[in-house]
């Protein structure tokens, strides 16, 4: 299978803080990887790394061969990254239809406005906001603001698509949903790393597991076996946990 | 959209007709009218769309207006002098806008603020070429006062015609719509593949181009500028004013705040002059805090209310 993306030894400061650091994988095309790890392991920045939200300390990520550590966030995205916002950031001055037209104009390859609002509206019926699309951002609720988040992806047409908490929140029922969803999008080609905390979620998704513990990689393979590895679950659930139930599975 | 290009139409063809057969005294204030139109409109641009607070106005306003004034004087045609003088303050403010454009909020107002006194202090240097403090005297046209006042007025309409336009392009344009999104999330936009930089860039062009040929023909107008008076800090402030007042990141509001800042001046401040800058102040203050929409929102929410009894 052809490589995707691939992180090279990529690591992040905030001051003294290693967020990230020395991590290297790679995601290869049609992949869909689960990203784990307790809060504050490093998940979001590494997905700021990779869309350009914020710049590498050192370290190279590639994407489909070309060297993108250096490009800015605007360029990336026209590459054919997309990602969502853990903290969801809409537009809270524009409708939703708008919202997601930003998307397919900028990044998405819309010819024009009017092109940008036909294929938003696309996006909007897939992700179940057919019916919201002139309401103001600002007025969604929670569940609904993660699937515009997921539509503004989408509209990017991305090659990658990068999934930050996009559950979190979400009663039983609109997981679901949101499930089905990303699974219809990964059956149209589109290569996806999906940072969940739900196991539930992250086992009927995830081909594959990286997990970040304090910013480094300590674990990636098939889930089953990501979620066995002791160093995971003493991550995950403390070591007094990993000691009880060592050897059966999370 | 439409109805835009409509009342801008009726607008400019009603100020037209005024002005044609008022006396002098209404003509100069309508020309004043279009020349804080084309102000407000032009902050707008930057200000309003684009979330970037500029007081950078005065300074395209001033070098626009010495730009005019030092080529008039070399014997260049007025209207390619006019033209040069926005071509000039647009150069110069992409120049200046990519080194202070990263700058966000309040400190990128601050920097613009330096702007003005930066080029006030190159005028006051060179007084063989600008006539330094002194100030800088134009060519007179050599055509009846009358005729005259209305030249001028027709030249600010037009300039503010022009401006209002490129407010309408723009606001259905892609540059348009990625100022929005970049005034209400810029790393947001990013991410979707605006070029926040190039846009930005491109609006404070844009805020400058028709800034500088007002100071241009207000300098043809005049006939005598100097520094205290085209590089007044005043002339940076009105335009915040009056967009705030008629409704900000709207079409018609800066007229709007231009209509009623302009009466508000010949009404009360004519006879208050050393209040004028205080009480713009107090205006700016009153309207953060109260009215953060515009008189417009206003009436909106009355007629709403009225709707709903
Ligand atoms: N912009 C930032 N400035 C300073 N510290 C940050 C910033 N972003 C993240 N961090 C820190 O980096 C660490 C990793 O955070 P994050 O990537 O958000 O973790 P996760 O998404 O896995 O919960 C945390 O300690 C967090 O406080
Ligand atoms: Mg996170």
């Amino acid at each position: 299978m052809t490589v995707l993306l691939e992180l090279k030894s990529v690591s992040r400061q905030f001051g003294g803080l290693n967020a990230v650091n020395d991590v290297s994988f790679q995601v290869s095309q049609g992949e869909i990887l689960g990203l784990i790890g307790p809060n504050g392991a490093g998940k979001t920045t590494l997905i700021n790394l990779i869309t350009g939200v914020h710049p590498a300390t050192s370290g190279r990520i590639l994407f489909d061969g070309q060297d993108i550590t250096k490009m800015r966030a605007h360029q990336i995205a026209r590459k054919g990254l997309a990602r969502t916002f853990q903290v969801v950031q809409p537009f809270p001055k524009m409708t939703v239809l708008e919202n997601v037209a930003t998307g397919a104009l900028f990044a998405g390859g819309a010819t024009g406005l009017k092109d940008a609002f036909a294929q938003a509206r696309q996006h909007l019926e897939f992700t179940g906001l057919g019916d919201s699309v002139d309401k103001l951002a600002s007025t969604l609720t929670l569940a609904k603001r993660k699937r515009l988040e997921l539509a503004k992806g989408l509209a990017m047409r991305p090659r990658l698509l990068m999934l930050d908490e996009v559950n979190a929140g979400l009663n039983s029922m609109e997981i679901d949903d949101a499930l089905r969803m990303i699974r219809t999008i990964a059956e149209r080609g589109v290569t996806i790393i999906i940072i969940e905390h739900l196991m539930k979620v992250m086992l009927s998704t995830a081909q594959r597991i990286v997990a970040l513990h304090y910013g480094q990689m300590i674990a990636d393979g098939v889930p089953d076996a990501v979620l066995r590895n002791p160093r995971v679950i003493e991550a995950y659930l403390g070591s007094k946990y990993a000691a009880a139930h060592s050897g059966s599975s999370a | 959209m439409k109805r835009d290009w409509v009342i801008l139409v009726c607008g400019a063809a009603a100020i037209g007709a005024l002005g044609w057969s008022g006396d002098n005294y209404f003509i100069r204030l309508l020309t004043i009218l279009c020349m804080y139109a084309t102000l407000a409109q032009s902050w707008n641009f930057i200000g309003g769309f684009a979330g970037y607070p500029s007081f950078a106005t005065a300074a395209f306003f001033g070098l626009g207006a010495y730009t005019s004034g030092v080529l008039q004087n070399q014997g260049l045609p007025i209207l390619m002098c006019w033209g040069l003088a926005g071509l000039c303050a647009a150069v110069f403010a992409v120049l200046i806008g990519g080194a202070i454009l990263h700058l966000r909020g309040h400190y990128f107002a601050i920097a613009t603020l330096i702007i003005a006194e930066m080029l006030r202090e190159i005028v006051n240097t060179t007084p063989n070429l600008t006539g330094g403090g002194m100030g800088l005297n134009l060519p007179i046209l050599r055509i009846s006062v009358d005729v005259q006042s209305r030249v001028f007025l027709l030249a600010m309409l037009v300039l503010a015609v022009v401006t209002t336009a490129a407010a309408i392009l723009l606001q259905r344009s892609r540059l348009g719509f990625g100022l929005r999104c970049i005034q209400q999330n810029e790393s947001a936009a990013s991410i979707l593949g605006v070029n926040a930089y190039q846009y930005k860039t491109a609006a404070f062009g844009m805020s400058a181009v028709f800034v500088g040929m007002a100071g241009a023909i207000y300098a043809s107008w005049v006939n005598y500028i100097e520094p205290p008076d085209v590089f007044d800090i005043l002339i940076a402030v009105k335009p915040l004013v009056m967009v705030l007042l008629g409704g900000i990141g709207t079409i018609f509001g800066p007229i709007i705040g231009a209509m009623v800042l302009l009466a508000l001046e010949e009404l009360v401040w004519r006879n208050f002059l050393t209040v004028h800058a205080a009480a713009l102040g107090v205006i700016i203050i009153l309207l953060v805090l109260f009215l953060p929409n515009g008189l417009f929102s206003l009436l909106k929410d009355l007629s709403a209310k009225r709707a709903k009894q």
